[in-house]
């Protein structure tokens, strides 16, 4: 996963609360065989309605999106967050989130940065009188650069150490490959092996 | 039905495991620490990942994305199972297709060895792996499937992991993994004859209840678990996960050397000896303290099957359809309702007056040669009742000939049963071997869930030998049902008892 210091990219207002990941991706697209190509499914069910914010083609380039508190709740499903990136988010800005989401985007590598409503308040007048306008999202500072407005926003040590480095759970294991080569140069002879006998 | 554990050392409960390796599970865990930290997971080493095509898809486009390579493709083995029709011919679902395709690929790509459709060695994950001499004492096996759990048969620490966790493994031949709870069975005395390994948990699973073994990897130990054969204690531990457990595990003892010796990846020679030598220090200490303990009666054991919809909803054949009103605890009562209510069955009746449509015997639970030897000594100068469809599904493709060679596939079709192809059928229905809407079956495989079979289906799980007299007299019956006048004597014996 690439390291992440700031983003900067078009902000999508999304005025809603509790978006759970059915939303986000409904099961009918659970069954395919890759991680990606899932933008198709994004919000499926939202994009029929002619008025939904990522049918305006000024959000066509958006990456960060602002939501109502408590996303990504319901299913655990891994897809959702396969889904917004593969839509071109890099960012998701909101006051609450679901834990099992934010686990899962922190695996891979999608920013969930928790601001205040109040400030999601101001972010979201700011986007809507400049639609298509850009947002900064910087996670060295922790902060949310909209126009003038600038809002801190919350994330854990580990989280925001793991994305700073680019880590995943299998980039933070590779770090101790050194142990692992250790330990198999131990293994015992007789351990079978998969090759041909 | 409250769980029944007994709590011998609550104090333990839910803190970290404490280094001193006392029980088998700990020591192979012990053993396969890569590296610990404190407060992190220990990370573990895996020696063997088993693939198969419907939860590996996502893992390997993971690594195509990162670009990453599979870090050991010589501790990896894939086999085609789920998806593949039990009769001659190509797959016609385009999904399954699309799936079983998607496995040849990676496999191609990352340089896995991969058991395809009409291999001699193809079969169900589970089954293959024992098979080939794979699955040995004293390792770690993973595999993105639930019923990983059948190779703890071998005193192997085995368990299913997500896609994620397929990918993680594939990347880095390692796991991340919190600690566990230790649990042990005793199945003390002898079993009687004509109750089977099946029957041992299915009884375990109705008394601890489908959520008793959360957290814990079990120990299954005592005199009963001893006598039995390799294979017989396969099915035991396969169905730990269906208490909620982690994993099941057997200590290895002569019985699992035996099985070894000579299998195609069992160590030979000087390794065979230096091998023999570790696995044999691999029992839990006679001062091991488990987290909690249950104890089972074997010589009161009886023929077990399921009346509900999940396979903790179980009672000995010679009971009846229970009163939901009986249970203590609400939601069982709930459960119970619920279940009586999909499964079209009235409190009060006798099981042996349930009446089949469907039999099936195969699965990673028993579709094994023991499996289908004790199907076939019940069903040899029977017919199937009529209005019963009988399929019998070989584990693997060399169990299938292995059938075959000793003449068993004759003993089915001559009894009006049909002779399939290996692969996991009918225990999930990802092919196109389903139960139809409100069709009843008795089914030698490990889930009772609402629809797993087919759409409305309606599952009671049960031992071969239930499920052979079943076919035969059409509602659910054990072989001492069966009029055997006429038969030659001894047949049933040899057959039936799975001991070693």
């Amino acid at each position: 996963m690439d390291a992440f210091e700031t983003h900067t990219g078009v902000g999508v207002p999304l005025r809603r609360s509790n978006v759970d990941t059915d939303q986000i991706i409904p099961a009918e697209y659970l069954k395919r065989v890759t991680r990606t190509g899932f933008e198709d499914g994004l919000f499926a069910a939202w994009r029929k309605d002619e008025s939904f914010v990522l049918n305006n083609p000024v959000y066509a380039e958006g990456s960060v999106l602002v939501a109502g508190p408590d996303f990504g709740t319901g299913s655990s499903r891994e897809h959702a967050v396969w889904a917004l990136m593969n839509w071109g988010f890099r960012v998701v800005i909101s006051s609450r989130f679901a834990d099992i989401f934010r686990g899962n985007s922190g695996k891979q590598g999608l920013l969930t940065a928790i601001v205040s409503q109040d400030d999601v308040e101001l972010i979201w007048k700011y986007l809507e009188n400049n639609p298509g306008a850009e947002i900064t999202v910087d996670l060295v500072g922790r902060t949310v650069h909209a126009g003038e407005i600038v809002a801190p926003f919350e994330i854990d040590d580990y989280t925001r150490w793991r994305l700073l480095e680019g880590l995943d759970d299998i980039g933070l294991t590779l770090r101790h490959e050194d142990l692992v080569a250790d330990f198999e140069s131990h293994r015992a002879s007789h351990k079978p092996v998969t090759t041909p006998a | 039905m409250a769980h029944a554990l007994d709590h011998r050392n609550a104090a333990a409960e839910g803190s970290q495991r404490v280094a001193m390796a006392g029980t088998l599970a700990e020591k192979v865990w012990d053993a396969h620490v890569v590296r610990r930290a404190e407060g992190e997971p220990d990370l573990l080493y895996i020696d063997l990942h088993l693939l198969h095509e419907v939860t590996s898809p996502q893992a390997f486009d993971g690594l195509r994305l990162a670009g990453r390579p599979v870090r050991r493709p010589d501790l990896t083995l894939a086999t085609e199972d789920h998806n593949v029709p039990t009769t001659p011919g190509p797959i016609t679902d385009p999904v399954s297709k699309i799936q079983v395709e998607t496995l040849r690929r990676n496999c191609e790509e990352f340089g896995v060895r991969l058991y395809p459709m009409g291999d001699a060695d193809q079969g169900i994950v589970h089954v293959v792996g024992p098979q080939l001499g794979l699955t040995q004492p004293g390792m770690t096996v993973v595999c993105g499937d639930s019923h990983t759990s059948t190779h703890g048969a071998f005193g192997a620490l085995a368990f299913g992991i997500g896609t994620s966790e397929v990918e993680h493994v594939l990347a880095t031949q390692t796991l991340p993994l919190k600690p566990f709870r230790t649990l042990a069975v005793n199945v003390r005395g002898t079993l009687p004859e004509g109750v089977t390994a099946k029957d041992i948990v299915l009884t375990v699973i109705a008394r601890i209840g489908t959520g008793g073994g959360q957290g814990y990897v079990i120990e299954y130990r005592g005199e009963a678990i001893e006598a039995l054969s390799m294979e017989a204690r396969m099915t035991v531990c396969n169905m730990s996960i269906e208490a909620g457990a982690r994993a099941g595990m057997i200590a290895p003892d002569h019985v699992t050397f035996d099985y070894l010796r000579g299998r195609p990846h069992a160590p030979t020679g000087a390794d065979w000896e230096a091998a023999v030598a570790e696995w044999t220090a691999l029992r839990s200490d006679d001062d091991a303290v488990f987290d909690a303990e249950v104890d089972v009666d074997a010589t009161e054991l009886t023929p077990f099957v399921t009346w509900g919809t999940n396979p903790g909803q179980g009672l000995p054949l010679s009971a009846s359809v229970p009163d939901p009103e009986e249970f203590a605890d609400e939601s069982d009562r709930v459960a119970a309702a619920n279940a009586l209510a999909y499964m079209g069955l009235e409190p009060g009746t006798p099981l042996r007056d349930i009446k089949v449509d469907t039999v099936f015997v195969g699965s990673c639970t028993n579709g094994r040669i023991e499996d289908l030897r004790a199907a076939a000594a019940v069903v040899q100068g029977h017919r199937v009742a009529d209005g019963v469809r009988m399929l019998v599904v070989p584990g693997s493709a060399k169990v299938r000939l292995q059938a075959e060679s000793e003449g068993l596939d004759k003993v089915f079709t001559e009894a009006g049963a049909e002779w399939r192809l290996p692969g996991c059928s009918m225990c999930l229905g990802m092919n196109p071997d389903t139960l139809a809407p409100g069709e009843r079956s008795a089914s030698t495989s490990n889930r009772n869930f609402e629809g797993r079979q087919g759409k409305g289906g309606r599952t009671h799980l049960v031992s071969p030998l239930v499920a052979a007299a079943t076919a035969v007299r059409g509602t659910l019956s054990s072989p001492g049902d069966l009029d055997n006048a006429g038969r030659p004597q001894g047949e049933l014996a040899s057959a039936t008892t799975g001991e070693a």
